[in-house]
């Protein structure tokens, strides 16, 4: 019954048909075992749960206009904590591009050569 | 200063998303049955089983299909909605005894009283599971059409009747 472990039980909500031992999963089953006697097809029995129980029953939902924030969302996330990243690091290499002039250049030579008078 | 404000308009921003989903209720899950035809059944009646009651046999009107069960703790805190509702003649309340027995139900409708035209005997939950049923007690407002219209889970309180089925049962009557 690898179909019973894709759909919800409806009682309570965190385990799937399969888990589940409320009254109601004991009849979602029995329900699936009669039509797979029966030789009805997967897809068709959950067909047969959606039309109850709405898209809630899958565990794995199908990706439509409702969900679309639901499966895109970690992606999008990902993808705002990249763009974030690049312009942090971008940010921290502007310092280097400094340019000097001539006049800046010779006082920072005489500054530096003030500070040791040793080497003279 | 959008530096240190951006963290905390994320996490403020979190903080009111969390808050309103705690008060939302993840049981009421929207049926995709409203707005559809309401599934087809013939039952017997609980009161007499040799009758049988139908779906079909109420097109052209507007009316209740009740989901109860002896069983059911909720039925109780909802049986004097129901009651209630009936008295006042709104609209035909029709009860459907799910995953119980004769022997408790009948008892149990002669002890709380019985506000429904009548009931269908679902014994071994068939009929409820076509109707999506996985929190008794629910209840279906369907149309003169047969469609139904309005889908509670849990039961029904004074306010919801006031709000939502005394506007609704009014205009589908106008209909």
């Amino acid at each position: 019954m690898a179909l019973a472990a894709e759909l919800r039980c409806l009682v309570c909500q965190n385990q799937t048909l399969a888990d589940s031992n409320a009254d109601l999963a004991v009849d979602l089953r029995n329900q699936i075992r009669e039509k797979m006697k029966q030789g009805v097809g997967e897809a068709d029995i959950v067909d047969f749960f959606v039309a109850r129980y709405g898209d809630f029953v899958l565990y794995r939902p199908p990706f439509k206009a409702t969900t679309a924030l639901l499966w895109l969302g970690p992606l999008i996330l990902f993808a705002a904590g990249l763009v974030t990243l690049f312009n942090r690091i971008r940010r921290r290499r502007i310092p280097e591009e400094i340019n000097l002039t001539d006049a800046e250049r010779e006082r920072v030579r005489d500054l530096l050569a003030d500070n040791k008078p040793n080497q003279r | 200063m959008t530096r240190h404000f951006l963290p905390l308009a994320i996490f403020a921003a979190l903080i009111v998303l969390l808050g309103v989903g705690l008060t939302l209720n993840p049981r009421e899950v929207p049926s995709p049955l409203v707005g559809k035809p309401a599934p087809h059944f013939e039952l017997p009646q609980l009161h007499q089983p040799a009758k049988t009651f139908s779906q079909k046999d109420m097109i052209g009107k507007v009316w209740l299909l009740n989901v109860w069960a002896s069983w059911c703790v909720s039925c109780r805190e909802e049986h004097p909605v129901l009651l209630d509702l009936a008295k006042s003649g709104l609209v035909p309340i029709f009860g459907l005894d799910y995953k119980d027995t004769r022997e408790e139900g009948l008892p149990w409708l002669r002890r709380m009283g019985d506000p429904y035209q009548l009931s269908a005997f679902d014994g071994d939950g068939r009929i409820g599971i076509d109707y999506g049923v996985y929190g008794v007690p629910e209840t279906y407002l369907i149309d003169k059409h047969g469609i139904i219209r309005y889908k509670r889970i849990g039961p029904l309180t004074p306010e919801i009747v006031r709000q939502k089925l005394v506007p609704l049962v009014n205009e589908l009557n106008r209909g």
